[in-house]
């Protein structure tokens, strides 16, 4: 009785995804400890988040690829259409429109989008995989930039870039000419011109944005203002030297140097405590969970779960990246949390429905084999 | 089986019906490895630029270590909160009710100790004397508060003190000496419940805050109003904060200060109260529980508030001691309740004045008619007993009033009913709010047929009976009113119905440009009166203190005052004679006196309610004689005006 109860609760699961994500999750309460200035109450807060993202996973595992392509398009629609609702009725916070008030709380459709553009993408390519033709890319552009010109609008450029950008992955797999990546790459050393020379830059972007991108340059220009961040992130990072100042020991983040050292600067708290030694094994445990998603997406039985897992795992990446990349000073300050680490329901909601994905893909690959 | 069906329909149909079977197996073959080149793409691109990461990690962790670590060790800005000093409390004359000192406090940050609390605080003993009392008090303050914020041990440091622990500091990491303002209220109990406290700011108040936008306002603040003045001006009074940039070392201690930001010192307040009159009043008390409150009838300023007993509010400022708080919450006598806004009592015989004035207004009554008094009032087979036995004869308005006649009101509420009744007494405020600028005042009730119906849950009790109305006719029954609402109902009469706000503070003071914004009085209302039905009750209020139940009270006085007397049933005696002395002293009822002086042209009117007093003549009046005589003659009394014997003998109402 016991024993079919747990093979009926392990059934979905890809057990190297799992552990490899609990790996990282256990690692992210250590750090939130000390990054909180040891509050039990946002560890529990977390934990409950945690505990609320795995059974979502686990109720997304179970859901088939056929069900979750008849989901792609209402999911899709219903994303769209929620951002449009935001331009007309949104809430208005710190001069960025990106909520929706729906009586009990306010949501961010933007992060329904985060799963639904990479979904609606991979069922469009799976319905015309044989004979697909460039048209189909231009359209399947079409489809990527309805919502992340929406999102770009309200303003929030760091994530329309990074909703772009998984939706761009599945353009990727699906056989992007590599001749068109390349003018793309040649366009995005563009536009990087751009942002980094103010005069351009301003014509273009907010003024805010702008000059993000100037501090990240030089943040010295600012150091009281918007540098602050950058430069008490590098200190707090370069001090920690090979091995760390120890947990709980860390000087920058405990004498409050850090600004939102539990969100989108955990990292710096990390990176101070433990040091270079620390940061090797976060990249290596992130570079972990990225092998597993990538071998799910090679070994899909269809091309929709090829796209949407290889997508999925890649945007993962990309969250992981911009974010160290921010805090340690080679990448602008957009607000992007360290995924699985930063404090904050909403984002580890999003990341481990991601995963549940990938685990339904992966679960389809071995059903097929039997 | 399943799992093929499944297969099955992955595929898509179209494909397979154009192009024939061996071709689309090539075909998915070269898709396959088509795909799984960008996977290995996908591999290097991750690979890559986790490379770049590791390179950048490197360089800050390995190579450029010892610069950043030099940059974390020496030279780090931090901002640092300045707390603005607290706006002091002066009375009318500016004498100091409320102000600040800078003293050393011993602190403990319980998150930054190296060893368990308890061993620390054992140490520290060694160093500077830590008391059983401060242990309990940072015990209760510890509970209320988040782990991680510096918390007092020992407040008030002697310089010996200082210097002892100065020495010896380095022992004693997440422990230190801070110079901090405390506020002190120099006259301890005196005008407790009127200036109220501060104290320290627990997670309700941090909510609050955070509602009223006001959090980064208090970053460095530990204190808040809690009570009485102190709260209702907390914006006011609190000011804003500055900030300074300080330079830190290692261990978080400041080197040098690089900018400063001038916090903005909170506002002073004058208080309209003239504390000499208020301590009069306290005394006049004696050993008694009760209130009085003075108003001047032309602005509303309030003169004098006294809710005895009170409490010394220098107890609460660094969090209260657990043994005072049980002494104060648990006390019979309840000396935190601040009995002139929130103790609700009958009005008794006081409630007449008024009860003649709205038989005048509804046509009801006129001054001359007269009623033969038997004694008592009949109605619906049920007697009624006025307190003299065999009546006071004829009677007319005058004498209804000077020798508060029972049988008269009784006969004059039962022709007016309720609803006419509670309709006139609402636009004297009664059974509402005053709005003075102190929270937590209680409404009373002013009853009504509606009044019962939302009482009362039960259809049977929410019916008015005629025969309740007619105890509301001499200030019995359901109605009960505030000591406040009394002396503000007494000042609007006095002043022939033009109604001002009650209100304490008389001016808010900005020290740092030494200008002061007058709080203007604020006309609440005028009451439609006519002048000839004023003059009947004022001369029969005057006529009380002359030769009515005032008159042995008032003997001797150098002005012409107004008064009434009054006598609140606390338990009803169904039938029997009530008799002081047979009657245990909670269950005694309370002495009340309104009045106003001079009786011309008032410049004062008061309230006093003297709790299980007995008859309103015998303690209540005297405490309200010696208030106008220093109010209007100057003339301090040289012993408090009721003392125990007095009460046991009060005869006569």
């Amino acid at each position: 009785m016991i024993k079919r109860l747990w093979d009926g609760i392990k059934r979905p699961v890809d057990p190297w995804l799992l552990v490899f994500t609990l790996m990282v999750l256990v690692l992210s309460v250590v750090v939130l400890y000390s990054a909180s200035n040891r509050d039990m109450d946002k560890v529990t807060d977390k934990l409950t988040f945690m505990g609320i993202a795995v059974v979502t996973m686990w109720c997304v595992a179970n859901i088939s690829q056929q069900n979750l392509m008849r989901l792609a398009l209402p999911a899709y629609l219903f994303a769209v259409l929620l951002l449009l609702g935001v331009q007309f009725f949104g809430v208005t916070s710190h001069g960025a429109t990106r909520w929706l008030n729906i009586g009990v709380t306010r949501i961010q459709p933007s992060e329904l989008m985060r799963i639904a553009l990479p979904l609606m993408l991979a069922w469009y390519f799976h319905h015309f995989e044989a004979n697909l033709n460039w048209r189909h890319f231009l359209v399947a552009l079409l489809l990527m930039l309805i919502p992340v010109g929406l999102i770009l609008k309200q303003p929030d450029l760091g994530t329309g870039l990074l909703i772009a950008a998984s939706g761009f992955y599945i353009l990727f797999f699906a056989g992007l000419p590599w001749k068109l990546i390349g003018l793309l790459v040649l366009a995005a050393g563009g536009v990087a011109y751009t942002v980094t020379h103010w005069d351009l830059c301003v014509h273009l972007l907010h003024e805010y944005q702008c000059r993000r991108v100037a501090t990240m340059i030089d943040p010295m220009e600012d150091p009281l203002g918007a540098g602050y961040h950058i430069i008490q992130g590098t200190i707090a990072i370069g001090s920690g030297g090979l091995v760390g100042k120890g947990w709980l020991n860390g000087t920058q983040t405990h004498l409050d140097f850090i600004p939102e050292r539990t969100t989108d600067f955990i990292f710096a708290v990390f990176g101070e405590e433990f040091g270079l030694a620390g940061n090797v094994v976060l990249l290596v445990m992130y570079l972990l969970v990225i092998a597993r998603g990538l071998t799910i997406a090679m070994n899909a039985s269809t091309l929709f779960g090829r796209l949407l897992a290889g997508s999925i795992t890649l945007t993962f990446f990309t969250y992981a990246f911009v974010n160290m990349g921010m805090v340690s000073g080679i990448l602008p300050v957009v607000g992007v949390p360290l995924p699985l680490v930063s404090y904050g329901g909403t984002s580890m909601l999003s990341i481990l429905t991601g995963f549940g994905i990938l685990m339904s893909i992966g679960r389809d690959r071995k059903l097929m084999k039997v | 089986m399943k799992s093929r069906h499944r297969a099955m329909f992955s595929k898509p149909v179209k494909g397979r019906m154009r192009a024939p079977a061996s071709n689309e197996l090539r075909n998915a073959n070269a898709e396959r490895y088509a795909f799984q080149l960008r996977i290995l793409a996908a591999a290097l691109f991750v690979l890559t630029l986790f490379g770049c990461l590791l390179a950048r990690f490197v360089w800050l962790q390995a190579l450029q270590h010892e610069k950043y670590q030099t940059m974390a060790e020496a030279n780090r800005i931090s901002l640092v909160p300045v707390q603005p000093s607290r706006g002091i409390i002066k009375d009318r004359n500016g004498v100091v009710l409320a102000h600040n000192y800078s003293a050393y406090t011993l602190e403990i940050t319980p998150s930054k100790l190296p060893d368990e609390l308890e061993q620390s605080i054992e140490r520290l003993n060694h160093i500077v004397e830590i008391t059983p009392k401060d242990r309990r008090r940072f015990k209760k303050l510890m509970e209320e508060t988040k782990e991680f914020e510096s918390l007092p041990i020992k407040t008030r440091l002697t310089d010996e003190e200082v210097a002892r622990f100065a020495a010896n500091s380095y022992q004693f990491p997440g422990v230190e000496v801070k110079a901090r303002l405390f506020r002190h209220y120099p006259l301890g109990e005196l005008a407790s419940h009127l200036i109220g406290y501060i104290g320290r700011i627990n997670d309700k108040d941090i909510i609050n805050l955070e509602n009223a936008g006001e959090t980064a306002n208090y970053r460095g603040t530990d204190h808040i109003g809690k009570v009485g003045i102190e709260q209702f001006y907390e914006e006011q009074l609190h000011g804003t904060t500055g900030f300074e940039e300080v330079e830190i070392d290692s261990g978080g201690r400041a080197i040098r200060t690089l900018r400063r930001i001038q916090p903005t010192p909170g506002k002073n307040l004058v208080l309209s109260v003239d504390i000499k009159l208020q301590e009069i009043a306290e005394k006049a008390f004696g050993e008694n529980n009760g209130s009085l409150v003075a108003i001047d009838p032309k602005t509303g300023g309030v003169l004098a508030l006294v809710s005895k007993p009170g409490y010394d509010p220098n107890l609460f400022v660094d969090g209260i001691d657990p043994q005072n708080w049980k002494d104060l919450n648990e006390s019979p006598d309840k000396p935190l309740n601040n009995r002139a806004l929130r103790g609700t009592y009958p009005p008794g015989s006081t409630f007449k004045p008024f009860m003649a004035l709205a038989a005048l207004e509804g046509g009801f009554r006129t001054a001359g008619a007269t009623i033969a008094d038997p004694g008592f009032f009949w109605f619906g087979g049920h007697q009624f007993r006025d307190d003299k036995v065999g009546g006071h004869g004829m009677v007319d308005m005058y004498r209804s009033i000077v020798i508060s006649c029972d049988t008269y009101y009784y006969s004059l509420a039962s022709s007016m009913g309720i609803d006419n009744i509670s309709h006139f007494m609402r636009l004297f405020d009664f059974g509402q709010p005053t709005g003075v600028d102190i929270d937590g005042e209680q409404p009373g009730v002013l009853p009504s047929q509606e009044w019962k119906k939302k009482r009362f849950k039960n259809p049977a009790q929410q019916k008015w009976y005629a025969g309740e109305t007619i105890s509301i006719g001499i200030g019995q029954g359901y109605n009960t009113y505030t000591p406040l609402q009394m002396a503000h109902a007494t000042a609007t009469l006095a002043n022939n119905g033009v109604m001002f706000k009650p209100h304490l503070v008389q001016f808010i003071e900005d020290a740092g440009k030494g200008s002061r914004t007058p709080v203007e009085p604020t006309p609440v209302k005028t009451i439609p009166l006519k002048p000839e039905n004023l003059a009947v009750i004022h001369r029969a209020m005057a006529g009380v203190i002359k030769e009515g139940t005032g008159a042995r009270a008032f003997a001797g006085a150098q002005y012409e005052a107004a008064g009434k007397t009054g006598t609140a049933q606390v338990f009803s005696l169904k039938g029997a004679k009530y008799s002081e002395s047979g009657t245990k002293k909670h269950l005694r009822d309370h002495a009340w006196f309104i009045a106003y002086a001079p009786a011309s042209n008032p410049t004062i009117a008061l309230a006093v309610l003297v709790e299980n007093g007995g008859f309103g003549a015998a303690t209540a009046a005297p405490i309200a004689r010696q208030v106008l005589d220093f109010y209007l003659t100057g003339k301090a009394p040289t012993a408090p005006a009721i003392n125990a014997s007095d009460v046991e003998n009060a005869t006569d109402d």
